[in-house]
């Protein structure tokens, strides 16, 4: 494999007797798009912010193309930050706020002008250009900032929750926008986000991190589906978690509540006796024995909710609440309370969390 | 409810009577100067003289210097402590109010016995030195009303990401307190500037003690030997302070909004 593009390597901070980055590594390939996905506090930002330059780590190191920038100071080291506040200066106009890093490294003012041009046509704010910060909307004024930090062709984009101020519509049409811009221009780009749809969306991996660490990095579909941690598991995603203790650990037997289901093959190094969580998704439950799904249990429906479309529906099963979703069908009502239910799943479909 | 607003009404009257009353009043009387009828004889006598233009000149160029060193000094102090060491906060607001606390004469007794010209540092041995420490006296002076005024511009605007924003597009620190600090508390730093003016014009303890041809000994002489022409000096001196304040107002119409804010 090729050298990575930006390699963090061992890197830790600590602020006085608290460490809130353990030990974090990550490759990132060139024009990938990786990110952080995780809880308040998490240090996710604070990796993103010793990459910029504005935090120095306390231990490891940070490479970006081949050239260690771990101890260079934000204004050398050629990265464009989108920032959650948006950041525009407020004295200058938009193109000035466009120019203002071309500005600084002397290009002729013939350049700074066309490529401020470009770049307000590829955030589709041509007509913008003589408006103040103040005068735009927080969509919009995102969109800025995002040209801003693309205009001096950075070698790397990195985006501090940049979508966390606005609201939710533009938020989803901002991140397809970034993604398209990002995707096109080819830029290796950090995403800091809480939200799991945001980077389970636009990303190309997600490093999911929990305690200052990466508890698991990989595709969204990796990520999604075979989380490594407990803690992925019920971080990404909904989850129905299942207490089951292990009945025959050779046959991969498990007990949960008083019924038994077989999970051929997947309780590694479990013992018979052992307590395990179980987990599975909504959307790998139906209700009623369904062809193609080897393994079931039974319960009884504690809480119907009509969405519309969609039925969620919640089963006990001893001291377990499953939660599923159905489609709405005209033809059949809703399940009712109190109902003896049967829940059907692939076996392969259950996770084993660690 | 009408009899409230009628009561801040005549409050507001009595206000106004004993703010405006003294002020007409020293109009009036100094515009008495020929017998018998109303003229500004006062006022050409006090803008004919020289020792007017020259102290009011001399106080002037005071002025300029004790902004130009207040700003040098307090907008870089100020956006440190807010941008890496906003615990000195409490600290820094302290010292700088001291010079309320401090008589102007005490600072001044303080500059002569440790500038005297027997001193190392002998500032009080040339004129030069006497005016810089002058300069020097006045900023301590307009201190605290610099800073306020500096330290309210920079809450209104977000320091550190700001900084970060310009760092990150490759600005070193003289370009991002020059383009993006600076511009964004211009109007404070003016508010401030104008308070500085106002302050170095009257001032009289400094100025005198230091044996130094200003505007505010001059007022002082001319009130303890002429009749009209002080109040024609209260009157103008005046005027200048209210067309500081007035400045600070059509200016801070300029000021650059903050985003957040709608317009």
């Amino acid at each position: 494999m090729a050298d990575p593009f930006l390699s963090i390597q061992h890197v830790r901070k600590s602020f006085g007797a608290t460490t809130v980055v353990e030990d974090f590594n990550l490759d990132v390939e060139r024009g990938e798009f990786v990110s952080f996905l995780g809880p308040s506090g998490c240090g996710k930002t604070t990796v993103l912010r010793m990459v910029a330059g504005f935090e120095e780590p306390s231990a490891g190191k940070i490479v970006v193309g081949g050239k260690d920038i771990t101890r260079l100071k934000p204004n050398q080291r050629n990265v464009g930050m989108v920032f959650q506040a948006y950041a525009l200066f407020p004295n200058l106009t938009v193109a000035q706020n466009i120019g203002f890093g071309l500005k600084v490294a002397g290009m002729p003012r013939a350049d700074i002008d066309a490529r401020v041009a470009e770049m307000l046509d590829m955030i589709k704010l041509p007509q913008m250009a003589d408006r103040y910060p103040y005068q735009l909307s927080g969509g919009q004024q995102q969109r800025i900032a995002l040209g801003r930090a693309i205009a001096p062709k950075p070698k790397l984009l990195l985006l501090d929750e940049p979508l966390s101020a606005l609201d939710a519509k533009v938020r989803v049409s901002l991140r397809e926008e970034i993604r398209s811009i990002q995707k096109k221009l080819g830029i290796t780009t950090i995403f800091v986000t809480h939200d799991q749809e945001e980077a389970l969306s636009i990303s190309d991996r997600i490093a999911v991190m929990y305690g200052g660490k990466a508890e698991q990095v990989g595709t969204p579909f990796e990520i999604y589906n075979r989380p490594a941690t407990k803690f992925v598991a019920n971080f990404v995603g909904t989850l129905n978690v299942l207490e089951g203790k292990v009945t025959d650990a050779a046959s991969g037997k498990v007990q949960v509540n008083t019924q038994e289901v077989e999970l051929k093959g997947k309780l590694n190094g479990s013992k018979s006796g052992d307590m395990l969580s179980l987990a599975l998704r909504p959307e790998a439950i139906s209700l009623g024995r369904q062809p193609g799904r080897d393994a079931s249990l039974t319960g009884e429906i504690s809480e119907v909710h009509f969405l519309g479309s969609v039925i969620r529906v919640r089963v006990g099963i001893g001291g377990n609440i499953v939660s599923l979703d159905t489609f709405n069908n005209s033809a059949t009502p809703p399940p009712a309370v109190g109902e003896k239910a049967e829940i059907s799943f692939s076996s392969s479909d259950m996770l084993v969390l660690h | 409810m009408k009899a409230g607003r009628f009561w801040a009404w005549v409050v507001f009257a009595l206000g106004a009577a004993y703010f405006f009353i003294p002020l007409i009043a020293t109009v009036e009387f100094s515009m008495r100067m020929r017998r018998g009828v109303y003229s500004f004889d006062a006022y050409k006598v006090v803008l004919g003289d020289a020792r007017f233009q020259a102290t009011f000149g001399y106080s002037v160029l005071a002025a300029v210097f004790t902004i130009v060193l207040g700003v040098l000094i307090v907008v870089p102090a100020a956006y440190w402590i807010r941008l890496r060491l906003p615990q000195l906060r409490p600290i820094v607001e302290f010292i700088t109010l001291l010079p309320l606390v401090i008589p102007a004469i005490v600072i001044v007794f303080g500059y002569i016995r440790m500038y005297g010209s027997n001193s190392p540092l002998p500032f009080l041995a040339t004129d030069t030195g006497t005016n810089a420490l002058l300069v020097i006296g006045y900023a301590t002076l307009a201190l605290p009303y610099m800073y306020r005024a500096v330290d309210t511009g920079l809450r209104t605007i977000d320091v550190r990401t700001l900084t970060e924003a310009a760092q990150i597009l490759g600005a070193g620190w003289g370009t991002i307190i020059s383009r993006v600090i600076l511009p964004n508390v211009l109007i404070a730093v003016l508010s401030g500037a104008f308070l500085t003016f106002a302050i170095v014009i009257g001032e009289f303890t400094m100025a005198s003690l230091l044996n130094r041809p200003a505007f505010g000994p001059y007022l002082q002489n001319i009130g303890a030997n002429r009749a009209y022409e002080p109040a024609a000096l209260a009157i103008i001196a005046f005027a200048i302070t209210w067309g500081c304040m007035s400045l600070i107002q059509i200016l801070s119409r300029f000021a650059p909004k903050s985003a957040n804010r709608p317009n």
